[in-house]
């Protein structure tokens, strides 16, 4: 357990929802849910997750931390916003699914080896480099992912579009050594340090 | 209409429900003046489109009888129908409300004998079935009407239909030239009970109530088992006229919902637990009756009648709200989507038809008002000083059932009753 994660458990011991109302963006929702359900039958994914939103914020409310922090479930939501569309408290479901997702990645408890979330890792890490995603290399890492053989046969799989992109001029072979970057490269790092600074901060009071 | 006499120590109740109704009588039988001022050609209101009440399971005709004919009966109530209120000034003692009163184009000599009608062509949406069936440009609104007088409808004045009704008429009683008239009526006090009307079920987009045959909003349903109404008293499918045996029931459709309607309606648990008796009472134990529900809400004494529901076993009840409905194309059912909160198992439900039981939201619209009035956020009239000597009754000032909507109106009139006994110990 990290440092963060056991101070965290000692903090609000048995008060998980305190815990998530105060470190989990847009978490004071979550006591607003009244269980109809409707976020959970209207996720396109909904199938595939272990506990839906409205479980979810059941569970919170019981107090099962490991259980909810641990889980793909948040995971496993790609931002498609019909359960905040359509559910009746206006919980801002989408966000707390992310919140959830973040939180437990800043204590380290979140689960291992859980695809979307490698993806985010990968997709932040090539943003932050440059300030401007880069796509080359986006896709050769998300590739290669999964071990060196696997990511050969993915690349093969995917070099129709590749070249599709290539042509219509939304992949450059440039981007390979070095890539296009925003115009004040270090202001631009200088500004997400500061915005972990706060948020470290926030998360630490 | 020059003959209506009215003065500050009159009270004026606008809309004629049951809510206006009962403040009517209550005030005019302890001798108080009263003018009823109704907007449709008759009054009986909402309830006079309902099959059975609960939680008695009675029917309505058997009040609405006993209140007409204690309303005939009372010489201190005027009732105007086809009128609404355009302007009201003044305050507490002292109202001036300016009526409009549409043209009915027949006089107080019609029989309802109906031979109008029979040789009247146009036919047109009737509203007393929620445009479920069609009625004659000469009508009577429906058998309990109050007054017992045909109508004709605007839609065929100057076409050779007004003609044909007029020479039919034995009785003289269509006068083509009636005009649109305008009333300045004196009053103390104003009892408003202009009641409800039901939530838009269209614009609960992911039940596809404008696209999808078989699904039909609670008010409809009640519709289908009045032997006079539009299906003949038959339970049956839109698309195909089938018997719907097995039926789904959608709580909250519109209600509880930031989306849509901020408060719970009230009576509409209790409305979809009564219906699922008329599904048993058409099928027996062929009903097959499915209620989707956030949480059963039958308040104090109703608990009962739910406790009853429970028990049939041809009733079940999934704790969910239903995500979305989609037309199965093959035989035109409704397939519910959704995950059922108790145990959280996903479910995909074929049902031969779906009823949503739509919330009620206020008749008027919030600035639609002929006066300022205190409202609350869904736009039902507070109780409150700055009203004046207008006070709401029934489903103008809540969702209310019928019960609690004349209680309201007993104590509206009680209120109206004191403001005029005001007026009339200072007037001496
Ligand atoms: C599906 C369903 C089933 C129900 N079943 C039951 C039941 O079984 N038992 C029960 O107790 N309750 C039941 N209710 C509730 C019941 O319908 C209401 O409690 C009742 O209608 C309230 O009466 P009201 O007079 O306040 O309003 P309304 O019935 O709406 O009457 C208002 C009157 O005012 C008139 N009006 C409207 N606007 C104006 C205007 N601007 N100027 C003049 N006049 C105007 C209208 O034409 C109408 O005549 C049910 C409701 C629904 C939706
Ligand atoms: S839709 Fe909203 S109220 Fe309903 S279960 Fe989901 S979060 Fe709770
Ligand atoms: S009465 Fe029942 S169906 Fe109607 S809004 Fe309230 S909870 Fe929903």
């Amino acid at each position: 357990m990290s440092n963060l994660n056991t101070g965290m458990v000692e903090k609000y011991r048995n008060n998980f929802l305190n815990e998530v109302e105060a470190n989990v963006e847009e978490g004071e929702w979550v006591k607003m849910c009244m269980q109809c359900g409707v976020c959970s039958g209207s996720c396109p994914l909904g199938p595939y997750w272990d506990h839906p939103p409205q479980e979810l914020f059941m569970m919170i409310r019981a107090g099962k931390r490991e259980e909810v922090l641990e889980s793909t479930s948040m995971w496993m939501c790609t931002s498609c916003y019909n359960c905040l569309v359509r559910c009746p408290r206006e919980l801002p479901i989408t966000h707390i699914m992310h919140g959830l997702a973040h939180y437990a990645t800043r204590l380290g408890i979140e689960p291992k080896g859980q695809p979307t979330r490698q993806f985010a890792q990968l997709f932040w890490d090539n943003l932050a480099k440059n300030g401007r995603v880069n796509e080359l290399w986006l896709g050769v890492n998300l590739y290669f992912m999964n071990g060196f053989v696997n990511g050969i046969k993915v690349a093969m799989g995917m070099a129709g579009i590749g070249l599709g992109m290539y042509k219509s001029g939304r992949l450059s072979i440039k981007e390979l050594i070095g890539g296009h970057t925003v115009k004040d490269k270090s202001g631009f790092k200088a500004m997400i340090k500061k915005a972990q600074e706060l948020e470290s901060a926030r998360v630490d009071k | 209409m020059s003959d209506i006499v009215a003065t500050n120590q009159t009270i004026l109740v606008v809309g004629g429900g049951i809510s206006g109704m009962t403040a009517a009588l209550e005030a005019a039988e302890i001798g108080k003046q009263v003018i009823v001022i109704e907007k449709s050609p008759s009054i009986g209101g909402r309830v006079t489109r309902l099959y059975k009440y609960f939680p008695k399971l009675c029917f309505p005709t058997c009040g609405q009888e006993i209140n007409q004919r204690r309303m005939a009966a009372n010489p201190n109530i005027t009732v105007l129908t086809m009128a609404e209120v355009t302007d009201l000034q003044g305050d507490a003692g002292n109202y001036t409300a300016t009526v409009k009163i549409s043209p009915r184009y027949v006089n107080a000599n019609c029989t309802a004998c109906g031979d109008c009608a029979s040789v009247v062509e146009a036919e047109l949406d009737d509203p007393h079935n929620y445009n479920m069936s069609k009625h004659k440009g000469a009508y009577l609104p429906h058998n309990m009407a109050m007054p017992k007088r045909y109508v004709l409808a605007p839609e065929i004045i100057a076409t050779d239909d007004a003609e044909k009704a007029k020479a039919a008429c034995k009785f003289d009683a269509i006068d083509l030239d009636m005009q649109e008239e305008t009333l300045e009526l004196k009053a103390g006090a104003v009892v408003w009970a202009t009641g409800w009307r039901p939530f838009d079920a269209a614009k609960i987009q992911p039940y596809g109530y404008d696209r999808i045959d078989n699904v039909i909003s609670s008010v409809e349903f009640e519709r289908m088992m009045d032997p006079f109404g539009p299906t003949g008293g038959k339970l049956v499918r839109p698309s195909d006229g089938k018997e719907a045996k097995n039926i789904a029931f959608i709580q909250c459709a519109g209600s509880r919902d930031r989306n849509y309607l901020k408060h719970c309606s009230r009576i509409c648990c209790m409305a979809s637990l009564k219906q699922s008796t008329y599904v048993t009472e058409k099928f027996g134990d062929e009903a097959d009756v499915s209620i989707y529900y956030i949480d059963i809400r039958a308040i104090d004494r109703f608990d009962n009648f739910y406790q009853r529901v429970k028990e049939n076993p041809n009733v079940t009840f999934i704790k969910s709200k239903v995500a979305n409905i989609v037309e199965n194309k093959k035989n035109g059912n409704p397939v519910l989507n959704g995950v059922n909160v108790e145990g959280y198992h996903r479910y995909a439900n074929e049902h031969d038809m779906v009823v949503l039981a739509v919330g009620m939201q206020p008749s008027v619209d919030k600035n639609a008002f002929p006066i300022e009035l205190k409202l609350n956020d869904e736009g039902f009239i507070e109780s409150d000083e700055a009203n004046g000597g207008i006070f709401a009754a029934g489903c103008s000032a809540d969702a209310l059932d019928v019960n609690r909507a004349v209680q309201s109106a007993t104590a509206s009139a009680l209120k109206a009753i004191q403001v005029v006994n005001r007026v009339a110990q200072a007037e001496g």
